[in-house]
């Protein structure tokens, strides 16, 4: 029996994976989330928004990095990411007014809406695609490790290390930070209480001189910082690679339903649940059963319950029992 | 209307055939290898190599009366059939090529083989083509390849390994007929030789995360892990997944992983690692070597002397049958390239093609140490290579 190396497996390959995992699903979901709270649609859009927001903040971080201006032990793209912001606000400012803004007066069906935020999603997927190109971008720079694999297993004395990345810190760090002011802003400020008015009754919000294109446009500033931070910290954490944001979108959609579409909160756990799923169902716990039990009996067999092909299929199955059987998710958001 | 269909295009094809015999004086290799996808850092200099023989052969001015050669290039994606399907329609069809040196990565290789050269009647050389499933492909002896079958490759990095006194590994390989082929290979030959394989997995490339499949190699356990990846791609994923999880420090690297780019990705923390890949330390490499470094290109890239030794090949049977005829120079490949005849080097094209228009023979070894067996596939050397002070070294041949 020996808890402690199977507890530091554990932590090694599924819990501090799962944590950074979970709270950049966590960002993604949240801005779907609010665009289906207060625009009433579902963005299909997103994970290319956070494609795009990522992209500007590479390209800023290049610029930085050739200028020679670099932020010490954290990586240069956390100083370009308020120009990834701007950029994203204004992209996503232009395609509201160019695209969802006519279908708003209109009063457009909220399938119409996802129709064409599945189109806008296609045009920013070629924009980022003809920018920047459909490979491997390397960005990162900084100290890569806050402990080392082998630093661990030296200190501590243990067969097993534990590593913890820079970048995974950084996200857990930015998540919590920026779920708190988010969750400050709705439920504190003025501009925060009008958009949840927004959100939960649209007439009577009107009706009590709320100016909704004004709501509107917070949402899309909103989302944009969460899509863009997002996004940098997904390619900080993991790698950026355009094609791999839409591939996200499923994993993002899955967190934000089963948290409940429309509600914040959900929306988090949702993305807990999810990475979580996604990492447990994988892994192959042979190592730690083996700790577990008593010597010798390490088993045979890889003790996986899926194949890591799966990964995917596990969002999807999650996905379905969540529609099928609490269709309003976890939180009670809306029903689907 | 089937029938009438059948005859224009007939008629087309001894159209086409006509008019290139009476315009021999122009003869066009197709170069169809992916000059996008995962193997892109190396196919720049694959070309290169090709071209270099074509050059060498095109300004002698004793190629068939005086024909010039040239090359075109045409991009496969590496793992993209119909890209790579189409294309080959396209440089037979369109540019009406002679003989198609490629495809580069094994699936397309075998998809080009039989939806195009096969019912098109061209002969194709590949330089990098290297899944075992290929030599058993029925190919109507269209089919031939510098570079050797996995198989071959599996039986030698079992040697290295056991060589080296590993005796347990982790396996991973990219999911596909390269992957799978050499992973089948590797495994049968290191499984005889009594090495334990803890754990075959595949993985997909493209992903942005490998943690996962790090996680079930890692608990699967073993001294050391074989990446039959690529280099570009989930290989590199899976060895920094690995790195920074700690759960491997040293890797075995396969052909598909060794290039440039994987030490510039990873530096120092390759550090140990060692691998194979086709090639020798014949003197035909090293001159090939210096021409390349002449013409402003790197000769000691994976697959790049194989390249040339495939433009060569085509060209000094075209030569000795004085055709460029697929039907009638593709018996001779295997007469230029094996013994009897006068050893031919990199450089000494010139020289082969005077001994063939005199009726003489020739045994091209090339820059590869050229030895066709069995359906037409190089015997194949192989160069050891371990990573030392963040650098691929040589450490010996096999």
């Amino acid at each position: 029996m020996d808890f402690l190396n199977a507890f530091v497996a554990l932590a090694n390959y599924v819990l501090v994976p799962g944590i950074a995992y979970g709270a950049q699903l966590a960002l993604g979901a949240l801005g779907v989330t609010l665009i289906y709270g207060i625009l009433r649609f579902s963005n299909f859009a997103h994970g290319d928004t956070m494609a795009f927001g990522a992209m500007v903040t590479i390209l800023f971080t290049w610029w930085f990095q050739s200028m020679g201006i670099n932020f010490g032990v954290l990586p240069t793209a956390l100083l370009a990411l308020p120009f990834g912001i701007a950029a994203t606000s204004a992209l996503l400012l232009g395609t509201d007014r160019l695209i969802y803004r006519f279908y708003r007066k209109q009063k457009a069906a909220p399938v119409i809406l996802v129709i064409a935020s599945m189109g806008v999603m296609f045009v920013m997927n070629g924009l980022v695609r003809f920018i920047i190109g459909p490979d491997n971008q390397r960005f990162a720079d900084g100290e890569r490790f806050i402990m080392r694999a082998r630093d661990f297993k030296e200190m501590t004395g243990l067969s097993e290390g534990l590593a913890f990345k820079t970048s995974q810190g950084i996200t857990i760090v930015t998540a919590v930070a920026v779920v708190a002011a988010l969750f400050w802003f709705l439920n504190r400020t003025r501009t925060g209480k009008s958009m949840r008015a927004f959100s939960d009754n649209e007439d009577l919000a009107l009706l009590s001189g709320i100016n909704p294109e004004r709501v509107v446009m917070v949402t899309w500033l909103i989302v944009a910082a969460l899509a863009t931070i997002a996004g940098t910290l997904y390619g900080l954490d993991k790698s950026f690679k355009p094609f791999t944001y839409f591939q996200l979108l499923l994993p993002i959609f899955a967190s934000a339903i089963v948290g409940g579409l429309g509600s914040p909160l959900g929306a988090i756990v949702g993305g807990f649940v999810i990475a979580f799923s996604e990492v447990t169902v994988t892994y192959a716990f042979k190592k730690v059963v083996g700790y577990l039990g008593p010597e010798g009996w390490e088993p045979d067999t890889l003790v996986q319950l899926l194949s890591t092909d799966y990964k995917f299929a596990v969002s999807f199955a999650i996905l379905i029992i969540v529609l099928l059987f609490r269709p309003t998710g976890l939180f009670a958001g809306k029903s689907v | 209307m089937k029938k009438l269909l059948l005859a224009t295009t007939a008629a087309a094809m001894t159209m086409g055939a006509s008019i290139g015999a009476s315009n021999a004086d122009e003869v066009k290799l197709g170069i169809l290898i992916g000059f996008t996808g995962p193997i892109e850092s190396l196919t720049g200099h694959m070309a290169d190599g090709a071209e270099l023989a074509i050059a060498e052969v095109s300004e002698s001015g004793l190629f068939m009366g005086g024909s010039t050669v040239t090359g075109v290039r045409a991009d496969t994606g590496c793992i993209d059939n119909a890209l790579s399907t189409s294309n080959a329609e396209r440089l037979i069809n369109a540019e009406g090529i002679a003989g198609l040196i490629g495809g580069d990565c094994s699936g397309v290789t075998g998809a080009i083989l039989s939806n195009v050269a096969i019912p098109n009647g061209m002969v194709m050389i590949s330089p990098s083509a290297t899944s075992p499933a290929l030599s058993t492909v029925e190919d109507n002896n269209l089919f031939f390849r510098t570079a050797p079958s996995d198989a071959r490759e599996g039986q030698v990095m079992s040697d290295v390994l056991m060589d080296r006194g590993f005796k347990s590994v982790a396996l991973t390989y990219t999911n596909n007929d390269y992957g799978k082929g050499l992973a089948d290979a590797f495994q049968s030959a290191y499984e005889a030789a009594g090495g334990k394989v803890t754990i075959s997995t595949s993985h997909e490339d493209g992903k942005a995360d490998y943690s996962a499949e790090v996680g079930a190699l890692a608990s699967a356990g073993g001294d050391i892990v074989v990446v039959a990846g690529y280099l570009d791609q989930g290989g590199l994923g899976i060895i920094q997944g690995s790195l920074d999880s700690g759960a491997f420090d040293k890797f075995v690297l396969p052909g598909g992983m060794i290039g440039e780019s994987i030490t510039d990705n990873l530096g120092a923390d390759l550090n140990g690692s060692f691998g194979q890949i086709a090639g020798s330390g014949s003197d035909g490499a090293k001159k090939l070597a210096e021409m390349a470094k002449a013409a402003g290109f790197d000769g000691t890239s994976p697959y790049t002397p194989e390249s040339y030794d495939a433009a060569a090949l085509f060209l000094l049977a075209m030569q000795a049958s004085g055709s460029t005829d697929p039907a009638v120079y593709g018996a001779k490949i295997l007469d230029v390239a094996n013994a009897p005849g006068e050893k031919i080097y990199p450089g000494d094209l010139a020289k082969a093609l005077k001994i063939l228009a005199d009726g003489g023979e020739v045994d091209y070894s090339g820059g590869s140490d050229v030895e066709l067996i069995g359906p037409g596939e190089s015997a194949g050397s192989y160069r050891e290579i371990e990573v030392i002070d963040a650098k691929i070294e040589t450490v010996r041949f096999r």
